[in-house]
């Protein structure tokens, strides 16, 4: 699904949490939405998401605006920053939600589980309930929950945040992996540039509430378009990523 | 080798902090006299009756039809309460209106209000001459003086129950999992259901349970407008008083065994649903 | 995941407040989301008022439905004041003893552990889950003349059942576990390391409590005295049990206000109800500053 912003502004209680966001994610895109804490990424997620609505300015998906559209019915998969795995349903009737929402026949949805479970690797686990999962597996779950209504734009609000650092590495290129076998165009939300430069292909930097630069890894290191941008962005560890690779 | 180090670790904690003997030794002493040494003679008199009497006296038909009473209006108003209580804290958690302050002050209301001034207006109120009662007894319905004015009294002390113990549940809920089931496609009414209600459930099922045990042994509030018919509007309480009055302590006693025990009962089923529950919360 | 690595790695703290503001959504207008809103609203406050408010308002309207007059000669009645009296003594007693109570239980229980901690802690809440009339009835059994202390007593000259001991001990029975119920929960979540510092450094328990834990637990201790005297006001079914309705002697508000009511005196029963509706009331004004003030 092709993302497109279009001078979108938005205030909470007098916090400017969007100024003049404007930007694009191409079809099958990887984009990482990259920022300090308060810079207005997360507000643009949920906006995309219909989980808040902007001040003034256009969301389309597929070229069609979609602001007046209620969240549930864009096409939409969320994955939140804590999981929000609902914690009085097993795993496979977390997955199974969206598809029992949707009155999809028994048949159909256990199918669509199992295929599910098999490529989150948890097979074995469809019937336990969140709080006997590990943070890994339950960001597993949240993958595939999001991903069972077959959406076609991913969104995933700080994915790797609640994880501890040993899986994380391990997780991302899980994660990215998995986005490209899917071949699901995402959105993520980080504060991490490391993850960013090594996860997504396309890096929407925000700060402030605004857009300060939108490229690829390289385009970024390359030619910093804002002081801003030269200063937070280090580019020495993404260099000798690439030197090795 | 390990307990020997946990217990050191005890005596030493004891030690820091200084008063463990005062506090332990005014503590037992004021429960005992007050609470324990008082209830002890709740079973040395019921031993006055043999087991055949005692038996005899919790079936005789008067006082079994005082436990139903007591029980199924109870049960009602508590049902009642967990519908109403859910509102009213819904609506004190999730919206912004004038006068909200007023509504979540007044919830407080029965808890302050003496149970008999409460019982006594309530009858007025719901009496066939009342502001209520008289539109009711228009279609024929009488409230005053049947099990539905128990009901209703019983009703009125226990509601703060239920939105005390949702309310605060509510607030802390986690907004994401209402979000992420609306991301998935779910309705409000369907999200209601299987995300925040399961939610809610303990909670509910604690205020449900309080409100029960309270309308079970209420009093004061119930006396007035039960009008107390026997084998229609006695409740059991009432019956512990009658017998008081005729000065048959041993049968009071019983009765008011029998009734302890309904109240155990019930407090020990809900509890062990919660434990049950409690098994998902950790995370 | 363990909470030190959540605070470390954890969620984008600014944005995050951002959307915690927004608790309360209010929903736009003319949506079914906004209908159902009102409706609730609607719902909510029609229940408030058939179930409390009315009440309320009978209690106002038939104490003044004679007039001035009638009301101020039920309220300046010598019976009235005597009542009042009680119900004051016993309110009084029932805070006083439940907050010494209260405070040796909650710091026992909340600054050491020993065995049968929690025997203790369900002992003290029985109280608040009997019904009233069984609470009078273990008096009775217990002092009254058929009870095991009743010739001992009888033989010291010692009323305690149907007079003013009783009453006494009925209120502050019913209101027994309320200010211990208010401080544990904050001793206990303030934990112990202030007191262990201060122990270490030698201080005494006395000084530990008055400069350490005492000013942790105020807010709660006067939260949990309000809870305590509006029951003991407004407590009936013990005190029924166990005054003997000697009217003048025996006889605190409520029950005055049940003779009244029986002797099909409403005007009088339902102005002495006033008093205690304003009592009430002012009780429910101190609880929600204590809270406001709290928050």
């Amino acid at each position: 699904m092709y993302v497109e912003m279009q001078h979108i502004h938005k205030t909470f209680d007098g916090f400017r949490a969007s100024n003049d966001v404007s930007f694009g994610v191409e079809k099958g895109h990887l984009a990482a939405l990259l920022g300090p804490s308060g810079s207005g990424k997360t507000t643009i997620l949920r906006m995309i998401a219909g989980l808040d609505m902007p001040d003034s300015g256009e969301i389309l998906l597929n070229g069609v605006r979609v602001n007046e559209l209620p969240g549930s019915k864009r096409g939409i998969g969320f994955v939140f920053q804590n999981y929000a795995l609902f914690r009085y349903m097993t795993v496979a009737e977390n997955i199974a939600f969206g598809l029992e929402v949707q009155k999809k026949g028994k048949k159909e949805i256990k199918e669509r589980v199992d295929e599910l479970l098999e490529l989150i690797s948890m097979k074995e686990l469809g019937k336990r309930y969140p709080n006997q999962l590990s943070g890994g597996q339950k960001q597993r779950v949240a993958f595939a929950r999001a991903l069972a209504p077959n959406p076609q734009l991913l969104l995933l609000d700080e994915p790797f945040a609640a994880i501890d650092a040993k899986v994380r590495r391990e997780l991302r290129a899980w994660l990215k992996e998995m986005i490209e076998q899917v071949g699901i165009t995402s959105i993520f939300v980080t504060h991490d540039q490391e993850e960013a430069m090594e996860v997504a292909d396309t890096i929407i930097i925000t700060n402030q509430g605004r857009i300060e630069q939108i490229g690829t890894p390289e385009d970024i290191c390359r030619e910093p378009q804002t002081d801003f941008v030269a200063d937070f962005i280090d580019c020495r560890r993404f260099q000798l990523l690439m030197a090795i690779k | 080798m390990e307990q020997q180090i946990t217990k050191v670790k005890n005596r030493r904690e004891i030690r820091v902090i200084p008063g463990f003997g005062l506090s332990m030794g005014v503590t037992l002493a004021m429960l005992s006299t007050i609470v324990l040494i008082p209830l002890v003679s709740l079973f040395t008199s019921a031993a006055q009756l043999s087991f055949q009497e005692f038996v005899e006296v919790v079936t005789s038909p008067q006082i079994v039809s005082g436990y139903m009473v007591s029980l199924s209006c109870a049960f009602f108003a508590a049902l009642i309460n967990t519908a109403f209580g859910l509102m009213l804290a819904w609506v004190l958690v999730r919206y912004d209106f004038p006068g909200k302050r007023l509504m979540d002050g007044l919830i407080e209301l029965p808890f302050a209000l003496p149970t008999a001034v409460a019982g006594i207006a309530l009858t007025y109120l719901y009496s066939d001459q009342g502001w209520i009662g008289s539109f009711f007894a228009t279609v024929g319905v009488k409230i005053a003086y049947t099990r539905i004015g128990i009901t209703i009294a019983m009703i009125f002390v226990g509601i703060p129950f239920v939105v005390r113990a949702v309310q605060p549940v509510l607030e802390k809920m986690d907004r994401q999992y209402e979000e992420a089931a609306m991301m998935l496609g779910a309705g409000r009414r369907y999200t209601f259901a299987r995300v925040i209600l399961p939610e809610l459930f303990p909670a509910l099922l604690a205020g449900f349970g309080l409100a029960f045990a309270r309308g079970i042994g209420e009093y004061g509030s119930v006396v007035f407008i039960a009008g107390n018919i026997p084998y229609e509007t006695q409740i059991a309480p009432l019956l512990i008083m009658a017998k008081l009055e005729q000065y048959k302590y041993a049968d009071a006693t019983a009765i008011a065994l029998v009734l302890l025990l309904l109240s155990f009962l019930l407090m020990l089923i809900i509890n062990s649903v919660q434990i049950y529950m409690q098994k998902f919360s950790k995370s | 995941m363990p909470e030190k690595l959540q605070k470390k790695y954890g969620p984008d703290h600014g944005e995050d407040g951002i959307h915690s503001i927004q608790k309360v959504i209010e929903p736009p207008k003319g949506s079914t989301k906004h209908i159902t809103r009102n409706i609730l609203i609607g719902i909510s406050a029609l229940f408030l008022l058939v179930m409390l408010i009315l009440p309320l308002a009978v209690v106002v309207v038939n104490a003044l439905k004679e007039g001035w007059a009638a009301y101020s000669a039920a309220l300046l009645d010598e019976y009235t004041g005597k009542a009042l009296q009680l119900t004051l003594l016993a309110t009084a007693a029932a805070i006083l003893v439940n907050t010494v109570f209260g405070i040796f239980a909650a710091y026992l229980l909340s600054k050491f552990y020993f065995r049968g901690r929690e025997l203790v802690a369900t002992l003290i809440d029985i109280p608040f889950s009997i019904s009233p009339v069984i609470a009078g009835l273990v008096f009775i059994l217990t002092f009254g003349s058929v009870g095991w202390m009743g010739d001992f007593l009888t033989a010291h000259n010692i009323r305690i059942v149907f007079a003013v001991p009783g009453i006494l001990l009925a209120t502050i029975f019913v209101t027994f576990p309320f200010v211990f119920r208010e401080l544990f929960p904050v001793m206990n979540a303030q934990g112990k390391d202030e007191e262990e510092a201060a122990g270490l450094m030698g201080a005494g328990g006395f000084t530990i409590f008055r400069r350490i834990t005492f000013p942790h637990i105020k807010w709660a201790l006067l939260y949990g005295i309000i809870l305590c005297s509006a029951r003991a006001m407004g407590e009936f079914g013990a005190v029924s049990v166990i005054s003997g309705h000697l009217r003048g002697k025996t006889n605190t508000l409520p029950l005055h206000v049940e003779i009244l009511y029986n002797e099909f005196n409403t005007t009088a029963a339902f102005a002495v109800s006033s008093i205690l509706v304003i009592l009430a009331a002012l009780i429910l004004i101190a609880r929600n500053l204590v809270e406001w003030k709290t928050k």
